[in-house]
């Protein structure tokens, strides 16, 4: 929605001034960043993260940049995202388990329930309640 | 004005408490949920109402709601009967239309929310002016009594899932005892569009976008119908897709 006012906005300024509606344009997309930042959906805020890292693993891996780092850099890159994956499986699983270990039983609230409704049934048959 | 009856007493301070009580053959539970409704509401002293929506159930569940009109009072429970199942939201609105309470509990009729919270999910509300406040089964003392270890596992498995991919700022999304400003409500309703377990999670996950605050209190879910009714296969397809659904457009 914030879009396409802005497009409304470079259009009509472009119009009525004299400025080029090419640096408008271009003023008004460095605007339009953060919002789309900010209203991403969830799927594209992985997307873009995923990008980020997976183009900063890339430029050191293969050196696409032409950057000389030490061969030290490249090894320690190469396997990260298999070893990355790995870790957070593990995390996953232990931080799941833990969960379902410490999942509380709430026995005394059943009795509770339990002893309630038997009061309960007994206190509408005098009020008049026909089960 | 309110008599005095034992430990009641009257807070008058303005605010009143409408329970939304969607219900389908209900006419066993439904006694005993108004029971204690009316005894903890009672006990506390805030203003409440109660409203039965019920979607033509067989059994007779809206005669017993009639009967427990005539012991309570029309202005304790009222019926917002409607001719066959539809949807939780559309009961939703279809309660709150008459609604006179400022504030909204939304819980399940069969027992397995127990109405003994109330009093601390309003006493959080105050706490932080919170919008919304969310029962959770997943923190503090929180729990829940009935569930086997394949259960146990289906949930926090699911609920870690939908932690990871929606990171949504609330511990139990699926669950559905929950108290929200009126106005709340109704602006959340008409945005969801989802079914199921995945309504109850869309309801949160808009209310993050829309920056609405979320409290929690930890309450004990005793699922009695388990044994009959086993999560099975399709539900836990059908909640995936909602979830991924959510994911991609949210």
């Amino acid at each position: 929605m914030g879009c396409s006012v802005l497009d409304h906005c470079v259009t009509q300024e472009a119009e009525s001034t004299d400025v080029p509606p090419s640096l408008l344009a271009s003023g008004l997309l460095a605007l339009k960043f953060p919002i789309i930042l900010l209203t991403m959906t969830k799927l594209l805020e992985w997307v873009f993260g995923v990008s980020v890292i997976g183009a900063a693993w890339a430029l050191v891996t293969f050196d696409l940049l032409n950057l000389r780092l030490p061969v030290a850099y490249k090894e320690v890159a190469w396997p990260m995202p298999v070893y990355l994956l790995v870790v957070f499986g593990c995390y996953s699983l232990a931080t799941v388990g833990y969960r379902v270990a410490t999942f509380n039983d709430c026995e005394e609230a059943s009795k509770e329930l339990q002893d309630q409704i038997k009061e309960a049934k007994e206190d509408l048959r005098k009020k008049g309640l026909k089960m | 004005m309110a008599s005095r009856k034992g430990s009641q007493q009257s807070r008058g301070d303005g605010d009143k408490y409408s329970v939304l009580l969607p219900t389908y053959n209900e006419r066993e539970n439904l006694p005993l949920i108004v029971w204690l409704l009316v005894k903890y509401f009672g006990e506390s002293g805030y203003e409440y109402e109660i409203i039965v929506i019920d979607d033509g159930s067989p059994d007779g569940t809206l005669e017993v709601a009639e009967q427990l009109q005539k012991i309570y009072g029309e202005d304790k429970i009222l019926l917002r009967p409607r001719a066959k199942k539809l949807g939780l939201g559309t009961a939703y609105i279809h309660g709150i239309k008459h609604a006179r309470g400022n504030y909204v509990f939304i819980m399940d009729a069969d027992l397995s929310h127990h109405p003994k919270f109330i009093p601390e999910f309003i006493k959080k509300q105050r706490e932080g002016g919170y919008d919304l406040v969310s029962g959770t089964r997943y923190r503090g003392d929180g729990g829940v009594y009935g569930w086997d270890l394949r259960r146990k596992l289906i949930s926090r498995g699911a609920n870690y899932v939908t932690q990871v991919l929606l990171r949504p700022g609330a511990s139990d999304l699926t669950g559905s005892f929950r108290l929200y400003k009126k106005e709340v409500l109704v602006s959340l309703v008409e945005r969801c569009v989802s079914k199921g377990y995945v309504f109850q999670m869309e309801m949160i996950v808009r209310a993050r976008q829309l920056n609405y605050t979320i409290g929690e209190v930890p309450i004990s879910f005793v699922d009695r119908v388990y044994g009959e009714s086993k999560l099975g296969g399709n539900e836990i397809v059908s909640f995936l897709k909602g979830l991924l659904t959510l994911f991609a457009t949210t």
